[in-house]
């Protein structure tokens, strides 16, 4: 395919998309058995400069998605592009356009900054005016500057997603996939590593597809995808991802948690009921009628009722709603 | 400079590095052959001789201690000190303090004279390399005094014996003073060349596995063979310069003679070492964590050991053993190290341990990118 024709593309186009792991079947059996799908019949397309989010449970299907997005994995059936380019036959072509962090990566430890830096560069064939010219652009991107010396092995959990992010970004890459990005580090590292994804958004217009398990990153992005048992649930803004929540939410903290949650569950008028920490998300048809009702019914059994108060859905109970749902279809 | 020449000059520059800073590996790879070497020169003995023994001398004559004397003239035996009985002579070697027992009988002089004497030798069975020398110089020595004495009785009856009418004449090839460590250098080099090989290649490998950078590689726009090509060279480069450097240790320091052309040597080492790193790929691909590389790495140093003719003949093994032993390239480069270090013959002569290594190596390097390929699925 001709780049003249990749313009015209999406940067990530998902037909149908399945990807199903052999299992090891046993000796004795005839043909290996099919596993179950980890990606079944996926669709799904970013466009270019957008910032995606695939969000999910652990085991969803998100890293094997990234990957067969890659042509790191083989997929079972459907279609899966990048920029147009098949993702099965032009992985090559895929690659040289992409940055990509992945969930378990690791720089080779025992390299300084500045030599992984290097050898990403040389590997993703960038010249050598252009690495002059961009290796100190990303270090000081990164925070990186000071460092350039030190292994990449004695760097700081966060410091070392950053290097990461600039090694991805060494050859100037139209996406970048992120798989869990943030994944163990620190909540002011993580702000921080945000904030560089939003500048480049801002300044290079750079699409971004990540996934994630935080709820506050995907509220960052321009549409979020929910993933469950390899199927996507949803694929929408988070705006209305947050309408997916069914009525309005009472939140409150039942002095006995316990007899509170069945007896709660029951009572008319109640959709949906969530546990949060200590507290009791209610979802209801009418908060003003119900809310009432229930401090009454909780009191009738001697339970007391602390802070009631009706809250906005936030992407976590939309989300914890959304797989309660599916998990009940699935049955 | 082409994208694919950048590539892979990024990929070996980065392996060499990494191996270079890796100073306690590096230590171990480049001082273990020679550990090895100097261990064999200096302090094994493939060959027992100067045996403790006890000795039960019951007859206490002339004839028995010239007996005893002979058997100490043999350097094979030592005699550590005099007990009373057979029951004696055993309760010696129960508690270790002989490797050998020599029970001559009270009537062994007069049984000379009449002409069917007899001296018990025990030997200690539980150590075959003492069994196999001990036994052979006490038939040896037994033989050679029966011979003199039956001479000796012929000549005092006045005929005059020709005591030994055939005498096999043994001439040793290549290694006529029967050393050691000429039998055994050339086979010692290989075998440790090729455990490191094998060890440092899989390592390698399952290290990026193991750390997660395997992934970082492949999604960039790095061809599998590329990444392979990059890993091994740096690791073949670094086993050849060992293999050199060790084999000239043991010409030059140890005066193992070098017999053959060292051309040929350099060159087939090359085939060797490069099917050892096919090796060593292949068990990374079966091994999936740093300590499992070592398991079966260590598994295949034992076979070597005992399969590919380092020390036990292979000659004598099972069909089906030697099998095995010609999964080794090892097997092959121990007939070829041999066959130039001590002998000095020439490649008419190993073309097929050549051709063997040549297909070994393709072979393996095939199988091993084939289940690398299958890891990530």
């Amino acid at each position: 395919m001709s780049d003249a024709q990749g313009q015209s593309w999406p940067a990530i186009v998902a037909r149908d998309l399945v990807k199903e792991y052999k299992t090891a079947g046993g000796v004795l059996s005839s043909a290996r058995q099919r596993g179950p799908a980890a990606v079944d019949g996926v669709s799904l397309t970013v466009a270019r400069g957008e910032t995606f989010g695939l969000i999910g449970p652990d085991g969803a299907g998100k890293t094997t998605l990234t990957r067969v997005l890659l042509g790191l994995l083989a997929r079972t059936a459907g279609e899966s592009r990048v920029f147009g380019y098949d993702s099965m036959t032009e992985p090559y072509a895929i690659r040289e356009r992409v940055g990509y962090i992945a969930q378990r990566f690791a720089l080779p430890a025992d390299m300084t900054v500045m030599e992984n830096l290097r050898f990403f560069a040389d590997v993703q064939g960038v010249g050598r005016a252009d690495q002059r010219r961009r290796i100190p652009e990303l270090l000081e991107f990164a925070g990186l500057t000071k460092f350039t010396k030190l292994l990449a092995g004695r760097l700081s959990g966060g410091m070392k997603k950053k290097l990461a992010l600039a090694c991805s970004l060494i050859h100037e890459p139209q996406l970048v996939l992120l798989d869990e990005p943030t994944l163990g580090i620190d909540p002011v590292s993580r702000r921080e590593f945000w904030s560089l994804l939003g500048n480049l958004r801002a300044e290079k217009g750079l699409t971004i597809f990540v996934c994630t398990p935080y709820m506050d990153e995907a509220e960052r992005c321009n549409r979020v995808g929910l993933l469950y048992n390899g199927r996507l649930v949803t694929c929408d803004t988070p705006a209305v991802i947050k309408q997916a929540a069914p009525g309005h939410l009472l939140e409150f903290t039942p002095s006995d948690f316990v007899p509170a949650q069945r007896l709660v569950a029951g009572l008319a008028g109640v959709l949906e009921l969530q546990t949060y920490g200590m507290m009791l998300h209610a979802f209801v048809d009418d908060p003003l009628a119900r809310r009432p009702q229930i401090e009454a019914a909780l009191t009738a059994q001697g339970i007391f009722c602390i802070g009631i108060r009706e809250i906005e859905p936030r992407m976590e109970e939309a989300f914890i709603s959304l797989i309660t749902r599916e998990a009940r279809k699935g049955i | 400079m082409g994208k694919r020449t950048q590539r892979l000059a990024a990929l070996i520059r980065k392996e060499t590095t990494q191996l270079l800073r890796d100073r306690r590996t590096l230590t171990i790879i480049m001082t273990l052959p020679l550990i090895e070497l100097f261990l064999f020169a200096y302090a094994v003995r493939l060959t027992v001789d100067h045996l403790p023994t006890v000795v039960a001398d019951m007859s206490m004559d002339p004839q028995s201690r010239s007996f005893v004397n002979a058997l100490v003239n043999s350097n094979y035996f030592d005699i550590t000190g005099y007990v009373a009985s057979q029951a004696d002579v055993v309760r010696a070697i129960d508690e270790g303090r002989a490797k050998a027992g020599l029970v001559i009988p009270p009537d062994f002089a007069t049984r000379v004279e009449r002409g069917n004497a007899e001296a018990l030798v025990i030997l200690d069975g539980s150590d075959s390399f003492s069994v196999s020398s001990g036994y052979s110089a006490a038939v040896a020595v037994g033989q050679d005094r029966a011979l003199g004495l039956a001479a000796e009785q012929a000549r005092r009856l006045g005929i005059e014996l020709k005591i030994t009418p055939i005498v096999a004449s043994v001439q040793l090839l290549y290694n006529p003073s029967l050393n050691d460590l000429i039998f055994i250098m050339p086979g010692l080099v290989a075998m440790l060349l090729q455990i490191l090989t094998v060890l440092t290649t899989a390592q390698a490998v399952v290290k990026e596995y193991e750390l997660g950078t395997i992934e970082g590689l492949l999604a960039t726009p790095a061809r599998p063979l590329e990444l392979v090509v990059g890993k091994l060279a740096p690791n073949m480069l670094l086993m050849l310069v060992n293999l050199g450097f060790t084999t000239l240790v043991g010409v030059f320091w140890f005066g193992v003679p070098f017999q053959g052309d060292p051309w040929l040597f350099a060159w087939l080492s090359v085939l060797f070492v490069a099917s050892g790193l096919a090796l060593g790929l292949l068990v990374s691909s079966i091994a999936r964590t740093q300590r499992e590389a070592q398991q079966v790495s260590a598994m295949i140093s034992l076979v070597s050991m005992l399969l590919t003719g380092f020390i036990y003949p292979r000659g004598p093994m099972p069909a089906a053993i030697r099998l095995v032993g010609n999964l080794i390239p090892l097997t092959y480069f121990i007939r070829i190290a041999r066959g130039i270090i001590t002998k000095g013959i020439g490649l008419s002569f190993m073309w097929t341990d050549a051709v063997a290594l040549v297909i070994y190596g393709v072979v393996i390097l095939g199988f091993a990118a084939m289940t690398t390929k299958k890891r990530l699925g």
